[in-house]
């Protein structure tokens, strides 16, 4: 039985005591205020909601964790989600196969790459500050966008990409299925691959990691390479949820996904956090979201009490400090 | 004098840079060495420049701050109903309001980071969100254009006619970030407190240890801040003539990345206003410069973001090492 404890605290750590009580306080919250709260369709609708989100934050996770930030993520997911698109475009439009769609991937895949492989040597070599790096990766990305597109959309796109957005496997949305895959390689990645276990170090002490021995320059391009490829996947996922590609969507997510990340209880300054948590704290955001919306209050009013949430948590992780301190005191 | 170079490094490479500029484009465009030109760069960059001196407050403080634009947005919408519940006002109820208003969201941005210990990004992330949701929940993104007509004149301070006919002028923002411009300056390198800021931004504990007031540090940072998005929101109203929700949502990136490129250091204790200045006209010349050469305005975000990646990879690389002599940092600033 201790074993079993011991493993789930091993899986989850420290940080799910924060997401998961926000989770029962919610779910505690809306149950009692709303009577359709707990039914099949707000589940439904926040599993379709989360992966543009999710995906998102795990691509902002992996620099956070090393002390970093990526402000580039929405704007890579567009550049990468316009690569499809004009890919589907070259071979025929709505008419395009799936061979072309395939094609379009990888080569989204390798844009989104590709930015990060530019900000991670420009912060690994230079040393710069990765929230200026990826700034100005940000705007260059975002004017890049506007520039080839004029700020116009780009739709027209062949009939079986809309399962990839709407369509479900039993039951379960097909887009969630794609975001369920990438926490769990996100997972394996941080807690068993050595590339996870260098991430953490130089997320503590990037010194130290260096003296023992960690290649520290390559370790920083592979996360920032990381990130970027898995905007792409959100930017794929983007491009069959909406049908159309546009520079500027999902602009507002930028700064929700550090939200998300901190209210995941990763350390702002690297080195300590979980994926499942962050996951945990997603599924939070989006059902104080539905929630909100059941009850006839609009988006906007979601985000400021997204904002309201994290501090709320912040707070009460100092005054759980503050009582540890008062106890060891005592003691 | 070598001494002066060395202590000022990024303000003299800014300097340079923007010389050379300005003398590409004299050669390359009819229009940019012209007054006409020089006051029209002045008046559009007075807001961002107002927006940059309080930042980089904080920043020398050791903080950031994101939600600085959209506190501004806040102050204008709140200072346009306070003002048509009085029934007019003016310039000056004007500014004690918005100033007041940006105080005080700047004030509670402090509180948390201060009383509750909340690193300054996170708790700025979340009073973005708070500002920016509560503002446009309230608000339901309507604007308003009934403004007081005190605020939707144009007030021209200089004029002077152009040989073609066109005329020059300088307007009432333009002197506005001139005083807030001075009052920063003054406040960072001609008081105790400015010291202050430096030294706790530089090290936290050691200020700590030292007897600086870190409650009141804080406070002052980030409250100055707030005056100053405060008063850049009013005059951005008065500038645009109306009062957009979210007409200033994103532009807390750009000036960040503008004030960062001036010599501020994010992790605080550096910093300069002169470099601050700079680095916002920068990315103003370089915008007004390729429009002058006719480049599609499509594409000045991306020429300007390839710009700042360039720059900074220069300024941490080899900039240090073809000049070894501006190894040593000279005196913090």
């Amino acid at each position: 039985m201790t074993s079993v404890a011991a493993r789930i605290k091993d899986l989850f750590g420290p940080e799910i005591a924060g997401p998961g009580f926000a989770f029962l306080a919610v779910m505690l919250f809306f149950g009692i205020a709303s009577p359709q709260f707990l039914s099949a369709a707000t589940f439904g609708s926040v599993a379709f909601q989360l992966p543009e989100l999710g995906l998102l934050t795990l691509a902002m996770l992996l620099p956070v964790l090393t002390g970093g930030l990526n402000l580039a993520i929405t704007f890579t997911a567009n550049i990468a989600g316009l690569t499809v698109a004009w890919v589907l475009q070259a071979n025929g439009g709505v008419d395009a196969g799936l061979a072309s769609f395939a094609l379009g991937c990888i080569l989204a895949i390798a844009v989104g790459a590709t930015t990060g492989v530019v900000m991670g040597l420009v912060i690994a070599y230079t040393r710069a500050h990765p929230i200026l790096v990826s700034l100005s990766m940000m705007i260059f990305v975002r004017g890049l966008g506007e520039f080839l597109t004029r700020g116009g959309d780009v739709s027209g796109f062949p009939a079986f990409l809309q399962p990839i957005g709407h369509g479900s496997i039993l039951g379960i949305p097909i887009p969630l299925l794609i975001f369920i895959a990438c926490v769990l390689i996100w997972h394996v990645l941080l807690t068993r691959m050595k590339l996870g276990f260098n991430t953490y170090m130089i997320g503590s002490n990037i010194e130290a990691a260096r003296y023992s021995g960690v290649n520290t320059r390559k370790v920083i391009v592979l996360v920032y390479t990381l990130s970027g490829a898995m905007c792409s996947v959100a930017g794929i996922i983007m491009l069959a949820r909406f049908n159309s590609v546009r520079v500027g969507h999902g602009e507002s997510y930028l700064l929700i996904t550090v939200l998300a990340c901190f209210l995941g209880g990763v350390n702002p300054f690297g080195g300590f956090g979980r994926v499942i948590p962050v996951f945990v704290a997603l599924v939070v955001l989006q059902l104080l979201s539905s929630g909100l919306n059941l009850m006839g209050a609009n988006q906007h009013l979601a985000t400021a009490v997204w904002g309201i949430l994290l501090i709320a948590v912040m707070i009460l992780r100092w005054l759980a400090a503050q009582l540890m301190i008062f106890n060891r005191r005592k003691g | 004098m070598r001494k002066l170079v060395q202590s000022h490094a990024t303000e003299f490479a800014l300097l340079a840079v923007l010389a050379a500029m300005c003398l590409v484009l004299s050669l390359a465009t009819a229009n940019f060495f012209s007054l006409g030109n020089a006051f029209d760069l002045l008046n559009t960059s007075s807001v961002n420049i107002i927006f940059a001196v309080g930042l980089l407050v904080v920043l020398i403080a050791g903080g950031i701050d994101i939600s600085f634009a959209v506190a501004a947005s806040v102050v204008q919408y709140g200072t346009a109903l306070i003002l048509g519940w009085m029934g007019g006002g003016g310039w000056i109820s004007g500014l004690v309001i918005a100033g007041s208003l940006g105080i005080s969201l700047g004030a509670f941005n402090a509180f948390l980071i201060h009383r509750f210990k909340i690193i300054s990004i996170v708790a700025t992330i979340a009073t973005f969100n708070i500002y920016f949701g509560l503002l446009m929940f309230f608000t339901q993104g309507v604007s308003i254009y009934d403004l007081p007509e005190w605020l939707t004149d144009r007030i021209v301070l200089f004029e002077h006619e152009m040989p073609d006919g066109t005329w020059a002028e300088i307007t009432l923002p333009v002197l506005v970030m001139a005083i807030c411009v001075i009052a920063t300056w003054v406040l960072i390198t001609r008081t105790t407190t400015g010291r202050q800021l430096y030294a706790f931004g530089d090290n936290p504990e050691g200020a700590r240890r030292f007897g600086i007031n870190i409650g009141a540090t804080q406070f002052i940072a980030f409250g100055w801040l707030g005056m100053m998005a405060g008063i850049a929101g009013l005059i951005q109203a008065h500038y645009a003539q109306e009062v957009v929700p979210n007409a200033l949502y994103g532009r807390e990136l750009d000036v960040l990345a503008a004030v960062v490129l001036g010599g501020a250091r994010l992790g605080g204790g550096k910093g300069s206003v002169l470099g601050c200045v700079l680095g916002v006209l920068l990315i103003a010349i370089t915008q007004n410069g390729l429009n002058l050469m006719g480049v599609s305005p499509f594409a000045f975000k991306m020429i300007i973001g390839a710009i700042i990646l360039v720059a900074i990879t220069l300024s941490n690389t080899s900039l240090e090492r073809l000049l070894p002599f501006m190894r040593t940092q000279g005196t913090r600033r």
